[in-house]
Order: structure tokens, then C-alpha cells, then sequence
């Protein structure tokens, strides 16, 4: 290929690996984050009270509305205006961590509307509390239909990490326009950084589609 | 500094980062639609070749973060000789990331358009391409609008990754100020306020008028 | 709100209802569903409800399994008040708790089975007396089996839903419901989702269900041939109330209602 430096790429391979490593913690603990949030959203939504499920509606589409990476400049900047200081970890965690909570919490939502009323009313008629309900019966009827949307923000997520690079994360981008700043040398570390996103997130995608069956299967459905 | 203080100073760097974060997107957009239609055919294509063109492309930028395609076109495609400059890389990054999405819809939107429409097309002799555009096509159009919806509101909040090539869009404007002024919360709350009047009360308007008119025109409503 | 001091706390004396529905009123907006319904079930007593659609008829079990809300009037089971309960002196509408506390009386069977997708034949039974009623497993075992074997599902027992014929997971449906020990049950229309040839073998199990057990049962059901069979009373609903009631072989042999009559008439016409 054109001007590319083999040598140059194997030199900077350890760093990136090492970045990899550092997106990939970026990616689990903001999907962590966004797995118990998102639940909580979900069911916020679901419930009597009609002015906490306004409230949580409109939050949840101002957030799905407006660009990730402005948020995680505002949760960066603004904490010190008012004399919070935050990590860019701390920052970045909560941002991308609340942005696709708000987008799991919809998934959530679709799962849970996805169980069929009369499986509800079985489970009244069989005289159960609603946390049983819930815990016993449409929860595991929602998980499956919910799996291919939680499988493919847990792909976004992945792909998103490198905005967190604008405040000092050192995850993949951050460290490929560290590196080539040091050498005047873009190609080989952008290219590489692409190529990393494809290894992992295309064997990715089709693993969460294995799973999904398997999961299936495994409920009898 | 109050809010309504902070908007009687900025606002005509705001506006003006507004004004260029609508160019963007508007531009991004017809690039995006032309390459969603473009591989979203080609992906159904008889010949393998061409299919597996549009494959390769979209499982390419599928898989990548916008972010990475954004620095490869802006920083790596001069090395190869073809020098593009920023606000064209800009919306070239944004377009071609969301027509991978689209084709996508393109092709679930014709892929569900009903078996007869085809054969009662190819019935009264109409050539593959007359049937394409003037059956299939407008029908498939139909059937993806609502998604499409959600996509236009990915395409908005992708483009303030531009600023990150300098493009000088509402985003950038705010980090500008941000970093003269320090009054985060003032310039970042309004950014994500302008964003989000943007996206709820214009975008998606529009998008729901545009399915209603073409429900109308289609005979569906 | 109404009024609720012309309903007694409690009924007592002799031969209580099993099930008492006291003026009861159900409406959708201006769509009145039910108007003002009276109706006493004794205990051990096999009530058939039938009647054109949109009579109201699924309503009356609907309510008695707190599926919905009334509007007015009050539902006794057992003497006691489910649709209320007593708070200083007064009868209020019932809190969930309360519902909790008396619904344990009920059971129900759907038109559609509504088993649960997600678990098999036997846990689909266990999991009332295990969940709710907090048995051992092996105390909700030997009852459920017990159950299966009765209802002929004892060798499908560790099938998913989707495995079984519809036959099949009303059979179970009806296990699961009698694993909960009701001393109501309700079948509303449970034949009516049925392949014609897989109908006899869930009615053969109501009628053994009738023949070898004192349980309270309200059945909705548009099997006129079954309903007079196996009821001790049939009531033909129309417009929300009680057009006709009786014995079956007089509701059916000799209808007093001009309205029974052309429902009736129209029933046989399209057999």
C-alpha cells in the first residue's frame, strides 16, 4: 500500500493493543452503567405516578436528541465551575453511561410491552405480587426480544468510546493522535485504529446474534 | 452571568455555529440519502460482485466509529493525494457513516414491500428498472420513513464530531467560548438546548409530516 | 363516590354465597357494560354464563378475578367483601393488599391459556404454589403431578408451551389453576381458541372436575350442548344484565324471554 511503514506500525502495535485494552474498560463500565440505569428509567416510566413519568420521558428524549460528545463536555466543565471535580474517567463514565441508558431504558421498554397482557393476568390470577410478576414473568419473556437492541448499544457504545478521547481518556483515538503528533505519521495509526474497531466489533456483532439464539433456546421459546 | 446575560453576548456566535451546523447536516444528508439508495440496491443485486461491494462498505463503516472514519478522511486521504478540505470532509464523514445505516433501511424497506407488487409489475411488462423506481421504490420509501426518523437524529448529533476537524459548527462554537469564558454551563446548556430545539421541534416535525404526505400520496391514509 | 353504608361489612348466617355480586356496575366512559348486575352463586354450584358478545358476560369473571375495576356495588366471596375492605366502620375500596389477601380464593382459566411461554408444563404449575403460597418444592410437586395426571398431561409435563396442542396447554392451564387449592373457578370461554377436535378433551375435564369435586365454578362459554349439561343453573346475559335465568333444561327446553328465544333460536341455526 501506499507509503506504508511496516516497521512504523509494528514500533506502535503495543500502544495501540494497550488503548484497546483501555476502550474496552471505557466500553463495559459505561454499558454497566447504562444496563442498571436504563432499568430504572424503564420502570420510572411504567409508573402511576403520571408527573415522574413525564419528567423521565422528556429527559430521556432531551438526552437521545442532542450530541454525546457535548454532553460529555458539559459533565467534564461543568462540575468545576461549581467546584466538583471530575476525572476525565469519572466524566466520561457518567456521560456515555447516562446517553445510552437513556437509549436501553427504550429497549427495555419495548421488551416489557412485548409480553402479551393475558401473561399479566396470569400472573394476577395466580395471585402474584407485582415484583413477582416482574421478576418471574415478564422479565424473562422481555429479554429476549430486548437482546438484539441491548446487543447492538453494547456495539455502539464500543464505536463511541473514542469521543471520550476529547477529554483526555486514553483509549484507541486518543492514543493514535498522540502518536501521530509525536512522528508526523497518520496513516498507519488511524488505519490501524480502524482496523481494531472492525476486529472486534464485527466478531462482536455476530456473537450477540449467537447468543440471542441460544438464550432462545434456552427459555424454550 | 445568567443565561439570558450569557445569550445577549453570544448569540451571534451561536447562530452563526447553528447556521453551519444546519449546512453540515443538510449536506450530509443528500449525501447520505444518495449512498443509502446506491448500496441499499446494490446489496440486493444479482451479481455478487456488486453485492459484495456493498457489503464490504457497509460492514466497513458499520463497524468503525464515525470519529475514526472523520480523522482517516480528513488526516490519512491527503497522503494518498486527494486533499479535502475540512467543512467538505466534515459532512463526506457524517454522509457516508449514515448511508451504512441507511442501506440498510433501504433494503429492509424494499425487502418488505409484498411479492406481488414484483410479479404484477413484471405482469404488465415493465422493465427491472421501471419497476424498481416506480413500484418498489415508492412503496419501500413508505415503509422506512419512521426509522428513517431515528436516523436523521443520529445524522444531527453526528455532525458535531465535525468541530473536532475545526469545522466551525454550534459545537465548536461553544467549545471556543467555553474555553475563553469558562461559563460552562451557560454555553454548553445552551448548545444541547439549540440541539435539542433542532432535533424535537424541527426535525422530527418534519419527519412526521413527511410520512403523513407520503401515506396521503400513496393512498394509505 | 358511592355510598357504601346499604353493603354489609360481612354476610353471615346460613348458607352464605360462595359468590355474591351486589349491584355491581362496570362502565367503559358512556359504554355500560354492566348495569346494576345481582347475581349469588351457592357454594359448590356450577353457574354457565352465555350470551351474545359484548353482553358482558367475560366482564362478570373478569371482575371476580380483579382483572378490572367496578365502578359501583360490591363483590363478596365467601361473605366476605373483595372488592372493598372495612376501615373504620366503613367499607372502602379494597388496597392491593387486600385484593392480595382475597383473590387466593380464585382461580381462572383464559380463553387463550396465557401459560407462561418461558417454563415447562410442570413449572408452569409450580410456580403459584412455590411463588405465592410458598411450598416446598417437592410439597408443589407431588400436587401438581397429581394434577397433571388428573388433567392426562403427566407425560408432556416437561414440554414448553409451544411444544403442546392447544388442547394440551388448556389441560395444563387448568392444572396450574387448581394447584392454587381455589374454591372458585372460573373458565372464561376456554374452548372457544380450540381446534373442534381437541374440544372434548378440555371439556371431559370440566365435567370430572364437576362430577368428583364440590369446587364453585362460573363458566363462560358458547358450547350450548356442554352448558346444559353440565350446569346447575344457566345465565343468558344480554345488554349488561340478566335477561334469564334457571335450571338448564328449562332455560334451554322452554326460554320464558322472547330474547333468550331468538338467541337461542340463532344458536341452533348456526349448528
Amino acid at each position: 500500500m501506499f507509503d506504508w511503514n511496516w516497521a512504523f506500525t509494528w514500533e506502535i502495535l503495543p500502544r495501540l493493543i494497550h488503548a484497546t485494552g483501555n476502550t474496552l474498560i471505557a466500553a463495559g463500565a459505561g454499558y454497566a452503567i447504562a444496563l442498571v440505569l436504563g432499568l430504572i428509567l424503564a420502570l420510572a416510566q411504567r409508573s402511576q405516578y403520571r408527573a415522574l413519568t413525564f419528567l423521565v420521558r422528556e429527559f430521556v428524549e432531551f438526552i437521545r436528541s442532542t450530541p454525546l460528545l457535548l454532553q460529555i463536555f458539559f459533565v467534564f466543565y461543568v462540575g468545576p465551575q461549581f467546584g466538583i471535580r471530575l476525572s476525565p474517567w469519572a466524566s466520561g463514565m457518567i456521560a456515555i453511561g447516562l446517553h445510552y441508558s437513556c437509549y436501553l431504558s427504550e429497549v427495555y421498554r419495548g421488551g416489557i410491552e412485548s409480553v402479551p397482557r393475558g401473561q399479566w393476568e396470569a400472573a394476577t390470577a395466580l395471585n402474584m405480587t407485582m415484583l413477582q410478576t416482574y421478576r418471574r414473568v415478564v422479565i424473562p419473556q422481555a429479554i429476549p426480544s430486548a437482546l438484539a437492541g441491548m446487543g447492538n448499544y453494547l456495539v455502539g457504545i464500543f464505536k463511541d468510546t473514542p469521543m471520550l478521547s476529547v477529554i483526555g481518556v486514553a483509549e484507541l483515538i486518543h492514543t493514535a493522535n498522540a502518536i501521530g503528533s509525536e512522528n508526523y505519521r497518520f496513516l498507519e495509526p488511524y488505519t490501524m485504529v480502524g482496523l481494531i474497531f472492525l476486529a472486534i466489533s464485527l466478531p462482536a456483532a455476530g456473537l450477540i446474534r449467537v447468543f440471542e439464539s441460544y438464550v432462545r433456546r434456552k427459555l424454550g421459546m | 452571568m445568567t443565561i439570558f446575560e450569557f445569550v445577549g453576548q453570544y448569540w451571534p456566535r451561536l447562530l452563526s455555529g447553528t447556521g453551519v451546523t444546519v449546512t453540515q447536516f443538510l449536506a450530509a444528508t443528500a449525501l447520505g440519502i444518495a449512498i443509502s439508495l446506491a448500496m441499499g440496491l446494490l446489496r440486493l443485486s444479482h451479481s455478487m460482485m456488486l453485492r459484495g461491494f456493498a457489503v464490504t462498505y457497509i460492514e466497513i463503516f458499520r463497524g468503525t466509529s464515525l470519529l475514526v472514519q472523520l480523522y482517516w478522511i480528513f488526516f490519512v486521504l491527503p497522503l494518498f493525494g486527494i486533499t479535502v478540505e475540512k467543512f467538505t470532509a466534515g459532512y463526506m464523514a457524517v454522509g457516508m457513516n449514515i448511508g451504512a445505516y441507511g442501506a440498510e433501511l433501504v433494503r429492509g424497506g424494499i425487502l418488505a414491500v409484498p411479492k406481488g407488487q414484483w410479479e404484477a409489475a413484471l405482469a404488465i411488462n415493465m422493465s427491472a428498472a421501471k419497476r424498481m423506481w416506480r413500484i418498489i421504490l415508492p412503496q419501500a420509501l413508505v415503509n422506512m420513513l419512521p426509522p428513517w426518523g431515528n436516523l436523521m437524529i443520529e445524522l444531527l448529533k453526528g455532525t458535531a464530531l465535525v468541530s473536532l476537524i475545526s469545522v466551525t459548527d454550534l459545537m465548536f462554537e461553544a467549545k471556543q467560548i467555553n474555553g475563553t469564558t469558562f461559563l460552562s454551563a451557560q454555553v454548553f446548556g445552551v448548545a444541547l438546548i439549540i440541539y435539542y430545539i433542532l432535533a424535537r421541534f424541527m426535525l422530527t416535525p418534519f419527519m412526521r409530516w413527511l410520512e403523513r404526505f407520503m401515506a396521503r400520496k400513496m393512498g394509505r391514509a | 363516590m358511592e355510598n357504601m353504608s346499604a353493603y354489609p361489612q360481612e354476610i353471615s348466617g346460613e348458607n352464605i354465597p360462595m359468590v355474591k355480586f351486589a349491584k355491581v356496575r362496570k362502565a367503559y366512559g358512556d359504554l355500560v357494560v354492566l348495569d346494576d348486575l345481582d347475581l349469588d352463586v351457592a357454594a359448590g354450584e356450577m353457574v354457565s354464563i352465555i350470551g351474545p358478545s359484548g353482553s358482558g358476560k367475560t366482564t362478570v369473571l373478569r371482575m371476580l378475578m380483579t382483572l378490572e375495576r367496578i365502578n359501583s356495588g360490591c363483590i363478596y366471596v365467601d361473605g366476605k367483601p373483595l372488592t372493598h375492605m372495612p376501615a373504620n366502620g366503613a367499607l372502602v375500596p379494597a388496597s392491593e393488599r387486600h385484593l392480595r389477601k382475597r383473590r387466593i380464593d380464585i382461580g381462572m382459566c383464559f380463553q387463550h391459556f396465557n401459560l407462561f411461554p418461558h417454563m415447562t408444563a410442570l413449572e408452569n404449575c409450580m410456580e403459584g404454589p412455590v411463588q405465592v403460597l410458598g411450598l416446598s418444592k417437592a410439597e408443589a410437586r407431588d400436587r401438581t403431578e397429581e394434577l397433571l395426571e388428573m388433567v392426562g398431561m403427566i407425560a408432556k409435563m416437561d414440554q414448553h408451551p409451544s411444544r403442546l396442542s392447544g388442547g394440551q396447554q388448556q389441560r395444563v392451564a387448568i392444572a396450574r389453576a387448581l394447584a392454587m387449592r381455589p374454591k372458585v373457578m372460573l373458565f372464561d370461554e376456554v374452548t372457544s381458541a380450540l381446534d373442534p377436535e381437541v374440544i372434548g378433551e378440555v371439556t371431559n375435564v370440566i365435567r370430572q372436575l364437576v362430577s368428583e369435586h364440590n369446587l364453585t365454578m362460573l363458566m363462560v362459554t358458547h358450547q350450548m350442548g356442554f352448558a346444559r349439561d353440565i350446569s346447575d343453573r344457566v345465565c343468558f346475559f344480554y345488554d349488561g344484565k340478566i335477561e334469564e335465568q334457571g335450571p338448564p333444561a328449562e332455560l334451554f327446553g322452554n326460554p320464558k324471554k322472547e330474547r333468550t328465544q331468538q338467541f337461542l333460536s340463532a344458536v341452533k341455526e348456526a349448528v
